[in-house]
């Protein structure tokens, strides 16, 4: 089953590594197949940032992004640019502090950079907050294979940091799941 | 034994570079290829090979040229305007029969045009853009796995027939990251150097002669100039430049088919797509969303030297589609080749790539 997940937020909030992260974990750990695009313009570096990441079982063939059955939209400028127009079929998970529109698919609001900034104490990992949320949100990748994948990406010494994030986004995506 | 990553195809490519054995960078970052630079600059050194950054694209490929005469696998990366700048010294490697690989992640053009989005606009400049008769060898990867195994096939062919090999890749495979299986170790074609008692620039039955690497007690006169087969300039001398520039182009041109490396799917089909590079994805899709068997499909991995006998493996062809990111220039070669098909250019300018969509909508169109 084809899956394609369309991550969006502002430059340096980590949108790209986040999509890096689950194409990684997705190819690598749970030996599915994914393929991670991301656009590469000026407006990436500064405004509304935006990487894609297609996952299936068997090879993927098609490699962009056609039609997003998951978003996970970090800012307002990124939810009026890639989510505003997001289907009724599509699940959203948006960031409730930063993302002030709603979709008329179906959403769920994580609180990952209040999380972040005030249960963790570093803003940095709200990213990482709201991967977690989307793997137990949506079940698209199994939780050992992100944990493995967000390890193998992350600097040295940020580890526990990070698996602290990613722990916390698993829960907040369980509890919003309906 | 193979390792599995997660990776770009512009890392995909250095690696490649590096099983290959090459241990000479040259180059100028450019979008949308940087990424190869900034890998090498980190690897090369690492592996006791050079990585040196050079003032420009003419310069890059100028030590490029030089690094190849040491003995050295040697590479350069870059995209259209830099690809522009290296067109004179690409003369000169293939006038001096100088193995080098060329990676072009093309970009829209013309000029510095679209820095970060896709393109294929350099597939004729890549075989005719240096003055002169010239035949060179280009390769088209459309995966990141392509990506690898195709800049290891570059380094092979270059060695094995003195050329420069062009890696013609684009922004959309070259920055997209997905599964690659790399292997512990590659095939490698050494060069072959010259037989006892031969002239510097004596061919062999295969138009090839054998490489006098400096510095192994060779005496080699290397010139851009017409040159006789000792390597001396005799540039006015007209059945000697004729003899010379035919050979240079043949010893390609009449390899072509041997060279070729091409897949060819449901090949009964009337209707038939052929495509290099992204839009060989966007085909494969169609395919698998249609699966009754009635479009063709021919993907070229290897597009100059021009393989036209794959056309003649779709015997029931009466239309060839063919989806590329430029206004039509593979599809003026396929012209040239076909007898009495129909081809049919699909031209793509703007920096994305085809959909499915817009590819099964031609093939209804035209059935």
């Amino acid at each position: 089953m084809r899956h394609e997940v369309l991550f969006s937020g502002f430059g340096g909030q980590g949108i790209i590594l986040s999509a890096v992260i689950l194409g990684r974990a997705a190819a690598l750990y749970d030996h599915k197949h994914a393929v991670q695009t991301q656009v590469y313009g000026p407006e990436a570096r500064g405004g509304a940032s935006m990487s894609a990441v297609v996952i299936d079982d068997d090879p993927i063939l098609y490699p962009k992004v056609a039609h997003p059955d998951i978003y996970v939209i970090m800012s307002q400028q990124g939810f009026e640019k890639y989510g505003a127009d997001a289907p009724p079929s599509a699940i959203m998970l948006l960031d409730s502090e930063l993302v002030l529109g709603r979709p008329d698919c179906r959403y769920r609001e994580i609180a990952a950079t209040n999380e972040a900034k005030d249960t963790i104490g570093r803003v940095i990992v709200a990213n990482i907050v709201m991967l977690g949320a989307v793997v137990t949100a949506t079940g698209i990748i199994s939780r050992e294979a992100i944990e493995q994948a967000v390890l193998d990406s992350v600097p040295k010494g940020t580890e526990d940091l990070n698996m602290t994030a990613l722990r916390r986004g698993f829960e907040l995506g369980e509890e919003e799941r309906t | 034994m193979t390792t599995l990553e997660f990776m770009q195809g512009n890392a995909a490519c250095c690696e490649g570079a590096l099983a290959a054995g090459c241990t000479f960078f040259g180059g100028y970052p450019i979008t949308p290829s940087t990424e190869i630079a900034e890998q090498m600059a980190l690897k090369m050194p690492k592996r006791g090979g050079v990585f040196i950054q050079m003032e420009d694209e003419i310069a890059s490929i100028g030590a490029v040229i030089g690094a190849s005469w040491t003995g050295a696998r040697a590479m350069t990366a870059t995209s259209g305007p830099g690809f522009s700048l290296m067109m004179e010294n690409l003369g000169y490697a293939v006038m001096t029969e100088t193995p080098c690989v060329v990676v072009n992640i093309q970009r829209g053009g013309p000029s510095t045009g679209q820095p970060t989005m896709s393109a294929q606009g350099d597939m004729l400049q890549c075989r005719f853009g240096s003055h002169g008769d010239i035949s060179t060898i280009a390769l088209v990867p459309s995966t990141v796995q392509e990506m690898f195994d195709l800049t290891v096939k570059a380094f092979n062919l270059a060695d094995r027939f003195r050329v420069p090999a062009f890696l013609m890749s684009d922004e959309t495979i070259g920055h997209m990251r997905e599964k690659i299986s790399i292997p512990d170790s590659v095939e490698i074609i050494p060069r072959k150097e010259p037989k006892p008692g031969m002239l510097i620039y004596e061919a062999e039955e295969d138009m090839v002669p054998g490489f006098p690497t400096f510095g192994k007690g060779y005496r080699a006169h290397i010139t851009g100039l017409t040159h006789n087969e000792r390597g001396y300039p005799e540039a006015t001398n007209p059945e000697l430049h004729e003899a010379l520039v035919r050979r240079l182009v043949d010893k390609v041109e009449s390899r072509r088919h041997e060279i070729a490396d091409y897949d060819a799917v449901n090949t009964d089909a009337e209707t038939v797509f052929i495509t290099y590079g992204p839009s060989t994805r966007t085909v494969r899709q169609v395919l698998h969303d249609h699966p009754d068997e009635t479009i063709g499909h021919l993907n070229l991995r290897i597009v100059w030297p021009f393989p036209e006998d794959t056309l003649k493996l779709f015997p029931n062809a009466k239309t060839f589609i063919v989806p590329e990111l430029n206004l039509g220039q593979m599809a003026r070669e396929i012209e040239r080749h076909v007898t009495g098909q129909r081809v049919i250019s699909m031209g793509r300018l703007g920096g994305t790539i085809h959909t499915p969509a817009e590819l099964y909508d031609k093939v209804q169109e035209v059935a």
